[in-house]
């Protein structure tokens, strides 16, 4: 096997003295297709900000592409849950797009036609064009979602990750943005996906896993009930809107 | 009417006037955008210990001013970045402390009393000559850093976390940002003096960003409309006998209140 993509050995994160991941050991291998679950503050986003290089870790080793947190920029794509401050800000579609092209650029460069061509072809792939124009705030959230997605693809990275992608999408963009995930993945990246919904986890993860603290590690697409009263630290409904998952998920044994 | 600009005193003040809004609406934009208008305040108002220190102490006041905002700025910068509890009480100490340390050490100085109100309200009729070749020096560097780096400050602006996790050094351009609005302050407080720069840090580039649809465009216009009202306000408070940065600052409130019965940019598109 290759070395992995993400290698994360003995994480702890505190905030305010206050431990929020514990003991955190992960593999990711090139090509996984990995669903984080875990209930409301259990550590997923900070899972994936220490990845990211987004904050800073006390304790542990990671890597992601064999260097530290946040020096592969140019390689991976991020699609954060909610952006703040987003609303009246200034600025067009086009132009928050192209910021996923930052890590590639470093300072002192301007974008170049290359830039803005990947970035067109980042809001085809999300199915925005024509929109580029348009300020970012007269977007809806669902519109606004497709354009954060479209920022992470601009880089053609690596690995991408998506924390709650689907959170304010509407409904018929679901399956097309898995769709689409499913087809990244098929291509060779690595997906590293924050979700609640389950249908798609039983259908397009190739791993998953459960952080609430700890995090328990699944090398298949199926979830037990058992693993997810694990994270949840409380007994579960599998719960799922719209179409009922494809997939019956069995007791471990 | 232009038989005044025979005078040197009104042709400084009106170029005074006009170098200072350079500064106030490309970095007022930024300061508006990051929402640090209060650190912006703090930073303004600390910085009258400097004055008062170099008052009692003996050298350029606003050689003192700019020390002291510059430190002022990077303590603000560290408490606001940092995960302390409180962080605005922080900034808000620090600003009322700084003016209280240069209220008290003008009160030891000896001899003549020094004219606290022109640092507060602004002196911009006896701006001299090397003060304005200062303020130009300043807009450049504020210029050039901003072209430098303004995709950079772009993001960071609209998605700090997004910017980190494209390797945007964020911390830096936070600080750097600071430094900059402390440069700025101290340039504007010999116009419209330390209380009154932040209406001239805000209200342009909060009209500006009303009615544009990028942040180089809201910067331009920010500048362009503190042209207007700092060249307005003094040609008033001249024919009024009015005090000059207070008038600048009532023009602009006049703009401000008027904008908020015109209608928000309904343009979603432009080509």
């Amino acid at each position: 096997m290759n070395d992995p993509v993400i290698d994360v050995q003995n994480l702890d994160f505190a905030y305010n003295n206050h431990l929020i991941l514990e003991n955190v050991n992960l593999k990711v291998r090139l090509g996984d297709f990995l669903a984080i679950l875990g209930p409301n503050g259990g550590g997923k986003t900070t899972l994936i900000k220490i990845l990211l290089g987004i904050l800073p870790f006390q304790q542990g080793k990671v890597t992601v592409l064999g260097r530290k947190p946040g020096k592969a920029a140019h390689r991976i794509g991020y699609v954060p849950q909610n952006v703040t401050g987003s609303d009246k800000f200034p600025v067009n579609v086009l132009d928050v797009v192209i910021m996923g092209r930052l890590g590639f650029l470093g300072r002192f460069r301007k974008y170049s036609a290359e830039d803005y061509a990947m970035a067109t072809r980042a809001l085809e792939q999300v199915e925005m064009s024509g929109l580029e124009k348009h300020i970012i705030g007269n977007l809806s959230g669902g519109q606004r979602q497709r354009v954060f997605i479209a920022r992470a693809l601009a880089c053609d990275p690596e690995i991408l990750f998506l924390d709650e992608p689907t959170a304010s999408v509407d409904q018929p963009f679901h399956s097309k943005l898995y769709q689409l995930l499913y087809d990244l993945n098929k291509a060779g990246k690595t997906i590293v996906v924050i979700s609640h919904d389950l249908s798609v986890l039983s259908s397009h993860a190739k791993s998953v896993a459960c952080v609430n603290k700890n995090l328990y590690f699944h090398d298949s697409s199926e979830i037990s009930q058992e693993t997810l009263e694990k994270a949840y630290h409380c007994p579960v409904e599998l719960i799922a809107h719209g179409p009922i998952p494809h997939r019956v998920l069995k007791q471990h044994h | 009417m232009f038989e005044v600009l025979q005078y040197e005193f009104m042709r400084n003040a009106l170029l005074a006037g006009f170098l200072v809004s350079i500064a106030c609406g490309i970095i007022g934009a930024l300061v508006v955008v990051n929402r640090i208008v209060f650190i912006s305040g703090g930073i303004a108002h600390a910085s009258y210990g400097g004055i008062g220190l170099a008052f009692f102490a003996g050298f350029s006041p606003y050689l003192g001013a700019i020390i002291v905002a510059l430190c002022s700025a990077i303590i603000m910068g560290v408490v606001s970045r940092g995960t302390k509890h409180r962080a605005d009480t922080v900034i808000g100490v620090i600003w009322a402390v700084g003016m209280s340390a240069g209220i008290v050490l003008t009160d030891l100085t000896p001899g003549y009393n020094v004219d606290l109100m022109s640092y507060l309200f602004g002196s911009i009729l006896m701006v001299p000559l090397g003060s304005l070749w200062t303020m130009a020096g300043m807009n450049l560097i504020i210029f050039l850093l901003i072209f430098l780096f303004y995709k950079d400050f772009l993001a960071m602006s609209y998605d700090e976390e997004f910017a980190l996790a494209m390797g945007v050094p964020v911390g830096p351009l936070y600080f750097l940002l600071l430094t900059m609005v402390a440069l700025t302050v101290v340039m504007t407080i010999q116009v419209v003096g330390l209380i009154l720069v932040i209406a001239l840090l805000t209200i342009p580039s909060y009209l500006a960003e009303k009615y544009t649809i990028s942040l180089k465009a809201m910067m331009t216009w920010a500048v362009i409309i503190s042209i207007v009202f700092t060249q307005t306000g003094i040609w008033l408070s001249y024919y009024l006998n009015l005090s000059t940065g207070a008038t600048i600052v009532l023009v602009a409130a006049i703009f401000f209140f008027i904008s908020g019965l015109v209608p928000q940019k309904v343009l979603s598109r432009q080509s």
